[in-house]
């Protein structure tokens, strides 16, 4: 793993079109993660990305961003949800080897990278204890996250169904429709 | 006192882990990494009941990276279980479709899996059985040859010398004589769900040296794990260093089966060991609710008062037994505390072993299982005397100055609060007279859809359950320190014994902390198990609090030239009261002095807490499908601590293995090979977000006089009335008796008649 460098926040675009799967040498790939640049090569040794390696695998153990979990590794409880061009994914569905060029946003990305300041569904989800035992917590903040980016005032049915394939089974779902509906309110 | 008299108690702060949980900072157990760690695979049998025969693992050995493997042959000899002991790290026997066959540590999880397809094992099956009844008939397969009949030796030793077996009190057969209505038969709760925490049960197990051990695990108690598993392995030196928890309803107190293979790999290898369950594990090879199913009477009278309970609760603890017998203890005296007005009861039990996946702790801990099917028995005599259940539950509820035998077979007497006014609380927001037209009788019909109303209770006696020690260390620089072994596993404990601290001192949250459960660094703790937190943990620790805020100021006294009791803290400073004159911590302690207060709570069985829950169930007669409209819980606390952390757990009443084991989750046991049909988050069956039904909790803070701040616990509690009450919301929406949990549909119209 190369580390390249901190990319601006505003920075825009696939910093992979020289890299795209097709056009790739195969031997790496790049991924963008909360705005860092990441050189991966792709082989069977430590540290390097296995073609078997999902991409929660690959944040998790070889870029030790835990922030996102790993409940089920069968993509039906949603607790391993990331961000992939602004679109919510089960990272624990995605081959790593298949994202050259993809823009990763996980739960350690949320927050302002300027300022520190956290989003205002970070905000929300504190304010309220949206969570108990919090292992689900990421995913839905992420589910959310890609929610309010495309529909910044959804109704109560439309958190609801946004959040359908998130599992949390302390039953913090009351707290959490609460708490995204509220990160939405302060947007208006 | 209301909460507006408190600067924290009762009102809603952020929970000290907060911002931890919301930008991906919390550690759990597999965001933890120790140098050097290998990583643990488990080879589980296929058969349900087997004897290995020949076993050879020289080819998983030579695989590159491989470090130990190890079989029944090599672990060392550890065992587990109640009676203590009886279940082996491994053993030449398997007893059931994933018993651990062989274990096997490498430097990455995916060496370590591939190891286990090396491994070269032949069986000689044995027959098995998945029956509570057919284990225990004449000439079934024994499971332990030490255990005929597959029957346990009854009773949890650890609850002490008299811990109780069974009911037997009073003379049944007067109690069924003055009875005006009786109902008698089979029922059980038999679906052995599955708490299913989201995350999977893991640890870390290192030695250093032959006698010293230390676990990380993803414990809910991490204390527990020091008092149940060195006790199994002999006592070594033994630290125990919990992680954030994700998620454990009971399941993961004490993982010892886990701790016992990383242990076994570690010791082999001289290095770290990280065992995590992948979530098939989870599902088909750890802790699953206990199957329960009772043959037995109860008698009324007109009035609904349970005159006389009599015959056999029958507890299928799978391939072996955890802490079954002492759920089976809380269940039978959680079952008095529901029918207190009974003077007359002779309801035996029978721990037996059957080849599935072993039952463990779950929340509701027996008394969810008992009640699960005492009730629908209970209500079918309160159905003859056309009795309403919510008068009847009110009637027989404990009170103060009526007595029960608890778990240790001792006689307590009630001392708690009186229930009535939450039971009619709760039913009048419910609007539950206007709902309830009669057994079997919907509370309304439009098309296909019936609507029906159902009620039930719980109430257990451990909030004050076993002992719990704390220091608080006052510092200069205006800070407290809790030194407290409890990990966080949902309920916010943590954060909330910080501010009861906090109250007692006077201090902003923020400025105190606690310590990280560590058995290395803490002192006594039994752990945040079942709904001791509030009274038990917080007591301790309000004590400690009170005696370092008196040291503290008799050290200002002196100092101040002022009497002591003139005397008060806030904010890290001491001030006189009614006059200027203040100083702070730091004059008074300096840099290089701390005081540490002690305190202490001994168990106190005394004062049972309470939920009941109301459900509206709409079936739909064509289809089968029932959906839950509406759920209702109803307790009293005493007075809230954390507002948001308590209805928490008042909504988790629809989680782990909860209200919905009544209405779509089981674990589908083939009954031929023994295999689990749904081991995964896709087969087996979960509440969605769009499903949630309408839901309130109702919450009366009547003051309890024994904690300084009034309350009591009542997070266990919250899932154990919920599925008889959808069973008897069901039944009577579409006016025939549903006997089985959970009601789907294949059930609901074959209760109809319709297939």
């Amino acid at each position: 793993m190369r580390h390249k460098r901190e990319t601006g926040k505003h920075q825009e675009g696939p910093h992979s079109s020289l890299h795209s799967a097709s056009g790739a040498k195969d031997k790496s790939i790049h991924l963008d993660v909360n705005g860092e640049e990441y050189e991966l090569v792709i082989g069977i040794h430590r540290g390097e990305i296995a073609p078997c390696h999902t991409l929660a695998h690959t944040l998790r153990e070889t870029l030790h961003l835990t922030g996102t979990k790993v409940g089920c590794d069968k993509g039906a409880c949603g607790a391993c949800t990331v961000l992939m061009d602004g679109k919510p994914v089960p990272s624990c569905m995605v081959l790593t080897v298949e994202c050259n060029g993809k823009k990763i946003k996980t739960v350690e990305g949320l927050r302002d990278p300027g300022t520190g300041e956290l989003d205002p569904l970070q905000q929300a989800f504190a304010e309220h204890s949206a969570f108990q035992c919090g292992f689900c917590t990421p995913g839905i903040l992420m589910t959310s996250k890609a929610l309010l980016n495309k529909n910044p005032f959804p109704t109560e049915q439309e958190v609801k169904d946004a959040l359908s394939g998130n599992y949390c089974r302390c039953i913090s779902h009351y707290h959490v429709v609460k708490a995204v509906l509220k990160a939405a309110e302060k947007g208006r | 006192m209301s909460s507006s008299g408190y600067r924290h108690v009762g009102k809603a702060t952020l929970r000290k882990d907060a911002l931890d949980i919301v930008t991906g900072a919390a550690k759990y157990i597999d965001d933890i990494s120790v140098p050097g760690m290998l990583y643990a695979k488990v080879l589980r049998s296929p058969y349900a009941h087997a004897t290995i025969t020949h076993i050879d693992t020289s080819k998983a050995e030579i695989l590159s990276g491989v470090k130990a493997v190890l079989t029944y042959k090599d672990v060392p000899e550890w065992k587990g279980g109640i009676p203590f002991p009886h279940k082996r790290v491994l053993d030449r026997r398997v007893r059931f479709v994933g018993d651990g066959v062989a274990l096997v540590a490498a430097t990455s999880g995916e060496i370590a899996e591939e190891a286990l397809e090396l491994i070269e094992v032949e069986y000689e099956q044995l027959p098995a059985v998945f029956d509570v009844e057919e284990a225990i008939r004449p000439g079934a397969p024994q499971i332990y040859e030490e255990y005929p009949n597959n029957v346990l030796p009854p009773g949890c030793p650890f609850f002490g010398p008299t811990h109780l077996k069974e009911i037997v009190r009073g003379d049944v057969e007067k109690g069924f004589k003055e009875a005006d209505f009786i109902a008698e038969g089979t029922y059980g709760y038999e679906n052995i769900p599955n708490p299913s925490p989201p995350e999977p049960p893991g640890v870390i197990v290192q030695w250093d040296g032959p006698d010293k051990i230390t676990v990380w695990s993803s414990s809910q108690c991490p204390s527990l794990i020091k008092i149940k598993i060195g006790r199994y392995m002999g006592y070594p030196e033994f630290r125990s260093i919990g992680a954030q928890c994700g998620g454990s309803y009971g399941s993961k107190n004490t993982p010892w089966v886990l701790v016992f293979y990383a242990a076994a790999l570690a010791k082999a290898t001289c290095r770290p060991v990280k065992l995590y369950y992948t979530k098939e594990e989870h599902f088909s090879t750890y802790s699953l609710r206990l199957g329960s199913r009772i043959h037995a009477k109860v008698g009324i009278k007109k009035d609904g008062t349970v005159s006389a309970v009599a015959g056999e609760w029958l507890v299928d603890t799978g391939a072996f037994s955890d802490m079954t017998q002492g759920q089976i203890a809380v269940g039978c005296g959680e079952a008095q505390i529901m029918m207190s007005s009974c003077p007359n009861w002779h309801l035996t039990t029978k721990t037996v072993v059957t080849n599935r996946n072993a039952s463990g702790v779950v929340r509701g801990f027996g008394g969810q299982e008992l009640k699960s099917a005492l009730i629908p028995l209970w209500t079918l005599a309160m159905e003859k005397g056309g009795l309403d259940p919510v008068e009847v539950f009110k009637e027989n509820f404990i009170k103060p100055g009526d007595g029960f035998y608890w778990r240790d077979g001792k006689w307590y007497v009630c001392t708690g609060i009186d229930y009535r006014k939450t039971i009619e609380k709760g039913s009048e927001r419910f609007e539950w007279k206007r709902k309830w037209k009669g057994w079997l009788k919907p509370t309304a019909i439009k098309g296909t859809k019936r609507r029906g109303v159902g009620v039930g209770v719980h109430g257990n006696a451990d909030v004050g359950e076993d002992d719990s020690e704390a220091y608080v260390v006052l510092s200069g620089d205006g800070r407290a320190v809790l030194h407290c072994c409890i990990a966080e596993a949902g309920q916010g404990e943590r954060s909330s014994i910080c501010k009861m601290v906090a109250e007692v001192l006077n201090l902003p949250l923020e400025r105190v902390s606690i310590t990280d459960p560590d058995t290395m660094v803490n002192p006594f703790e039994f752990g945040a198990v079942g709904s001791r937190g509030t009274y038990a943990i917080g007591y301790a620790a309000i004590e400690a609090a009170e005696n370092a805020r008196k040291q503290l100021l008799e050290l200002a006294a002196s100092k101040l030239e002022e009497p002591c009791e003139e005397l008060d803290t806030m904010d890290g400073v001491v001030y006189v009261k009614e006059e200027p004159k203040r100083v702070p911590w730091m004059d008074v302690l300096g840099v290089s002095r701390t005081i540490t207060g002690h305190g202490r709570f001994e168990a106190d069985y005394s004062k049972p807490n309470f939920m009941m829950t109301f459900v509206e169930v709409e079936v739909d007669v064509e289809t089968g499908k029932t959906e839950l409209v509406q759920v209702l819980q109803a307790t009293d606390v005493g007075q809230i601590i954390d507002p948001a952390s308590l209805n928490g757990q008042l909504y988790g009443g629809l989680g782990s293995a909860g209200i919905d084991t009544a209405l779509f989750e089981e674990t589908v046991l083939e009954k031929v090979g023994g295999r689990i049909l749904n081991p995964n988050m896709i087969d087996y069956k979960w509440r969605i977000f769009p499903d949630l039904p309408r839901f309130e909790n109702v919450i009366l803070e009547t003051p309890i006089s024994t904690h300084r701040f009034k309350a009591v616990g009542a997070g266990e509690i919250a899932t154990a009335p919920g599925p008889s009450a959808v069973l008897m919301a069901i039944s009577n929406a579409i006016g025939k008796r549903i006997m089985a949990y959970p009601a789907t549909p294949d059930k609901v119209l074959k209760a109809l008649g319709k297939i």
